[in-house]
C-alpha cells in the first residue's frame, strides 16, 4: 500500500529506488547469513546434545562412586579428604568468530602437570572407593568443559539465528513490498500529471486556435 | 586467566573440589543467585550449576544467556538427572529453527 506521507515527486522516487535496491542487497546477504549460521548450528547442536548425553552418563557414574566411597568411611575422613584440593584448574578463554557470533573457546591448564595431584589426600584412611571416584569425575572433566564451549556457543548462536530471521522477514515481508508499493505509486501519479499536463496543452492549443480561426463560425 | 566454579548442594559438588574446580555449596534461592552475580561478575568464565538448583533460579540464569562469558552450564545433581539439561538444547535449537526438529523423536 502506497502511504500517504509519500509525495509523488521524481526524487522521492529515486530515493525509494535506492531504498529497494539497499533492502534488496541487504536481504539477499542476510538470507545467506542466516543459512549459513544455521549449518553450523546445526552440526554443533548434535555435538553440543552428545556431549551432554555423555557427561551426564559421566557424572551419574561418578555420584554412584562418591555414594559408594561415602558408605565405606565416615563423613568427616571424607570431608577432610577433599578439603584442601592440591590440583587447581586454569582456563584459558579465546575469541573464534564465527558469522558475526563471538564464541568462546577455552584451553584449560592444571597448576601442576601430574595428573596425580588430584588425589588431595594420603591413602591411609580412605578407601579406595574414593579414588575410583575422583578418577572417574577427572575423566569427564575434558568432556565437560567441550560440553561448556559448545552448549554457550549454541545458545549464541540461537539467538544470532532468531535475530537475523526476524531481520530477514521484515526486509522480506515490510520494507520491500513497501519500497515497490511506493515507487509503483510515484510512477503512476508521475504518468497521471504527465497526461493531465498534456491533455491541458491540447485545450489550450483548442482555444488559441479558435481564438485565432473561429472555425465554428465556419 | 579464568577459573572454573561448581555451583550446588554440597553433596552434589565436593568431588568437583578435589579436581581443582571451586565448589560454592548453596542451598538457599536467594543466596545462589546472589553467589552466581558474584561469580559472574568475577574471575570465573565457566559456572557449573546443578539443575536443581538451576531451576530455582531459572531468571537470574537467563541474564547471561546473550553474554559471551560466563557459560553457565547445567549439570545433574546427586538427586539424579532431571532432564532440564537436554531440555535446555532442546531450547536453543527451538529458538533458532522455530520448532525442534532434531531431537524431538528422542526419548
Amino acid at each position: 500500500m502506497a502511504s500517504t506521507q509519500i509525495t509523488p515527486t521524481r526524487m522521492e522516487l529515486t530515493k525509494q529506488k535506492k531504498k529497494l535496491q539497499t533492502a534488496s542487497r541487504g536481504h539477499k546477504l542476510l538470507k545467506d547469513k542466516r543459512d549459513e549460521l544455521m549449518r553450523q548450528f546445526m552440526i554443533m547442536v548434535r555435538e553440543n546434545m552428545e556431549l551432554r548425553k555423555k557427561v551426564e552418563a559421566g557424572i551419574a557414574a561418578a555420584n554412584t562412586n562418591f555414594v559408594i566411597a561415602k558408605a565405606g568411611m565416615s563423613e568427616q575422613i571424607l570431608h577432610t579428604a577433599l578439603m584442601v584440593p592440591k590440583q587447581e584448574v586454569y582456563l584459558e578463554s579465546n575469541k573464534k568468530n564465527v558469522m558475526s557470533v563471538d564464541i568462546p573457546q577455552f584451553t584449560y591448564k592444571t597448576r601442576t602437570s601430574d595428573s596425580n595431584d588430584i588425589y588431595s589426600y594420603g591413602f591411609a584412611y580412605t578407601s579406595c572407593d574414593l579414588d575410583d571416584a575422583v578418577k572417574s569425575l577427572a575423566d569427564i572433566l575434558p568432556d565437560m568443559l567441550e560440553l561448556a564451549e559448545k552448549e554457550k556457543a549454541c545458545q549464541l548462536m540461537a539467538a544470532e539465528i532468531e535475530k537475523t530471521r526476524r531481520r530477514v522477514n521484515a526486509l522480506e515481508h515490510v520494507v520491500i513490498p513497501e519500497a515497490q508499493a511506493n515507487i509503483k505509486y510515484i510512477k503512476m501519479k508521475l504518468d497521471e500529471n504527465e497526461r493531465s499536463t498534456q491533455i491541458r496543452l491540447m485545450k489550450v492549443k483548442d482555444m488559441v486556435l479558435e481564438d485565432a480561426h473561429h472555425y465554428s463560425e465556419k | 586467566m579464568y577459573k572454573i566454579a561448581v555451583l550446588g548442594d554440597y553433596d552434589s559438588i565436593y568431588g568437583f573440589a578435589a579436581l581443582g574446580l571451586d565448589t560454592f555449596p548453596v542451598t538457599e534461592t536467594v543466596e545462589s543467585a546472589k553467589t552466581l552475580h558474584r561469580l559472574a561478575a568475577g574471575e570465573y568464565a565457566v559456572i557449573y550449576i546443578t539443575e536443581e538448583l538451576a531451576a530455582r533460579i531459572q531468571s537470574e540464569i537467563e541474564k547471561y544467556k546473550d553474554r559471551m562469558l560466563p557459560a553457565i552450564i547445567q549439570i545433574p545433581g546427586s538427586f539424579g538427572n532431571t532432564g532440564k539439561g537436554v531440555e535446555g538444547v532442546k531450547k536453543s535449537v527451538e529458538q533458532a529453527v522455530g520448532s525442534d526438529i532434531l531431537f524431538s523423536g528422542d526419548r
